[in-house]
């Protein structure tokens, strides 16, 4: 395998607590810290073991955001990644636009594997690594907890609801990430410095995709109703005592 | 008028019951009419449950033997061809239809909107953004077809008093061959399904092992309860993965869910705010999940939850 593809987005760190914005415009993100999207984090480190395994040779992070979104991808380049690219845009995209972005990008770097999380934890709309394979007819294996790549074809097993799924694609194909995959490595402070100095390539969105139009427009941001406040109860006797007063023990 | 395909889920041959719900989420946008599609190699068993489920118009079968497993890549061509005169198309917002549904979107063009949490309108809904820390409005344009995936937690089944029609479709699509099924790996359980049990018991990393799990096993048993885990229990090997509730493991809104050993932290949280009663028992009278427990109980779950288990 030549080269795999990883696509990498900025979101809000998953430690940070949320504020919507009083005025439900969205959610405060002004002095927030803001970390590669955790699942993608695990795309990456995936993409440099089949690399250190000797099965590819090219390990290529991409993002698709504002000029900040550097830092992720030189998080990434610190990691092990050989280049990066940068698909320049100052609005956010939704998954569609997004997954028409890497089909571009697809075309021009030819990637024999596209590895990406399984769900971005801002939008949480775990969508765009179905639609890429989609629109570039090509396999998908999503939420993998396995992935085994042997000459032109992947075995890859997956987290579904019902236990663990194992299907068998053809590459190139398009895998998304789940948590159990792989513990991303820690970054070095001496990689830090290397990737300084790796190669960041930066594109416009509007050069690679043409109608960035909104699909669905988001109109409001709200908090969710809080759960009203418990009782905290002191032995056995008295848990099992409210417990029936619910009516949830006969 | 509003038109709206149902994408069927199964286990094996039986209809799931995610199904249900998106049967009662599509209700509730007003729809003029509600068709379900039944993708399978079997489809007879999942078509006659579909037929009796109330507000359902017709049942639409594709039996073929390359629909014996469901790969989003063999469903998604076969779903999109049959999508057009239709206005809407719901699938569930479990790992069957987060994997198929975008694909379908896709191929026809459009956005999705994930995880319906309610309805507004035919074409306006809520979702939950944030791990669920945030509750998100989005409105589909009005030329557009609406894709969407219905969070099961946010929806009653749609009961049973339905008579629909069931006919079978031709779809005219080609069928990729790049995509091949190998095995799917269930611990089968004789326990209630955590997606759809009542009570849920739930052990964390506080169980400290696989054996201690027993413990948790026990009370669920007493209680007629389905068992589920935190992502540390799950990633330390006390249990297996498809027992993870949160954020990226099951959505679930049990009557009564009891967390044992459990932080609480807001990943694991968002997977159980629509529960009904949620307990809590923990040593460390700061964790979080007390912040939203109903009944909280400090203390060593393993002097606690034996106790329970004989008093029971
Ligand atoms: C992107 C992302 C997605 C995630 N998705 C999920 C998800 O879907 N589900 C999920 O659960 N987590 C998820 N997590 C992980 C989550 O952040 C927490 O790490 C995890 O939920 C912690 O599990 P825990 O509460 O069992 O462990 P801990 O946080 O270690 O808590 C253990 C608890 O047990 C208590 N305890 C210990 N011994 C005893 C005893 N003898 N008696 C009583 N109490 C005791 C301790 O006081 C402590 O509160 C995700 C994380 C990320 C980054
Ligand atoms: N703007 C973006 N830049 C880079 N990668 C992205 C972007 N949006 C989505 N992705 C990728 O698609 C995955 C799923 O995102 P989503 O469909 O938004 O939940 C993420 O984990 C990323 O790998």
């Amino acid at each position: 395998m030549e080269k795999i593809l990883v696509c990498i987005k900025r979101v809000v760190d998953y430690n940070v607590r949320i504020r919507v914005k009083p005025d439900g415009t969205g959610v405060v993100t002004d002095g927030v810290k803001m970390s590669v999207n955790p699942f993608d984090e695990i795309a990456v480190e995936e993409a440099l073991r089949l690399r250190e395994a000797g099965k590819a040779s090219e390990v290529i992070v991409a993002t698709i955001g504002d000029s900040e979104s550097q830092q992720q991808l030189r998080t990434g380049l610190a990691m092990g990644a050989d280049r990066a690219i940068l698909i320049e845009t100052a609005a956010g995209v939704d998954p569609l636009t997004a997954a028409h972005a890497f089909r571009a990008l697809v075309e021009q770097e030819n990637p024999d594997l596209v590895i990406m999380g399984k769900q971005a934890i801002d939008d949480d709309c775990n969508q765009t690594g179905q639609m890429l394979a989609a629109i570039w007819d090509r396999p998908q294996a999503t939420f993998a907890s396995k992935l085994e790549v042997e000459g032109s074809t992947a075995r890859v097993t997956r987290e579904v609801d019902a236990g663990l799924e194992t299907i068998e694609v053809d590459l190139p194909a398009v895998v998304t990430t789940d948590l159990r995959l792989n513990e991303p490595r820690y970054v070095k402070l001496p990689d830090i410095m290397k990737a300084k100095k790796k190669p960041l390539e930066t594109l416009q969105l509007a050069d690679l995709v043409s109608d960035t139009g909104e699909q669905i427009v988001a109109t409001h941001w709200a908090t969710p109703a809080a759960r009203s406040k418990g009782v905290m109860v002191s032995s056995v006797d008295e848990l099992l005592g409210a417990l029936k007063d619910k009516g949830l023990l006969a | 008028m509003s038109k709206i395909l149902i994408v069927a889920e199964l286990d094996g041959n039986s209809l799931n019951s995610s199904t249900r719900k998106c049967v009662a989420c599509a209700a509730a946008t007003g729809a003029d009419s509600i068709d379900v599609l039944i993708l399978s190699d079997q489809c007879g068993a999942a078509a006659a449950a579909a037929a009796q489920i109330a507000g359902v118009n017709k049942v639409l079968t594709v039996e073929a033997a390359h629909n014996a497993a469901p790969l989003a890549a063999v469903l998604a061509p076969q779903i999109a061809a049959a999508a057009p005169g239709y206005t809407h198309v719901f699938g569930p917002s479990t790992t069957f239809g987060k994997d198929v549904m975008p694909r379908v979107a896709a191929l026809l063009g459009v956005g999705q909107v994930s995880d319906i949490m309610s309805v507004v309108s035919d074409r306006s809904f809520t979702r939950p953004v944030y791990a669920g820390n945030a509750i998100l409005s989005v409105e589909v344009p009005a030329d557009k077809i609406v894709v969407a995936t219905v969070r099961t937690a946010s929806w009653q089944d749609a009961p049973d008093g339905g008579t629909a029609a069931i006919e079978a479709l031709n779809v005219d699509c080609a069928i990729p061959g790049h995509t091949r099924f190998v095995e799917l790996a269930s611990a089968a359980s004789e326990r209630p399904d955590l997606q759809t049990a009542k009570k849920v018991v739930s052990g964390g990393r506080g169980v400290g092992s696989e054996e201690n799990f027993a413990l948790i096993y026990k009370l669920a048993d007493k209680l007629g309860a389905g068992v589920g885990a935190s992502r540390a229990a799950v990633d330390a090997g006390y249990v297996a993965n498809d027992m993870q509730v949160g954020q990226t493991g099951k959505i679930i809104a049990p009557e009564l869910y009891v967390a044992i050993g459990i932080s609480g932290a807001i990943q694991h949280l968002t997977g159980i705010k629509d529960a009904g009663t949620i307990v809590a028992i923990n040593k460390d009278p700061e964790a979080p999940i007390f912040e939203i427990a109903d009944i909280g109980l400090v203390g060593d779950l393993f002097d606690i939850v034996p106790e329970l288990e004989q008093k029971l």
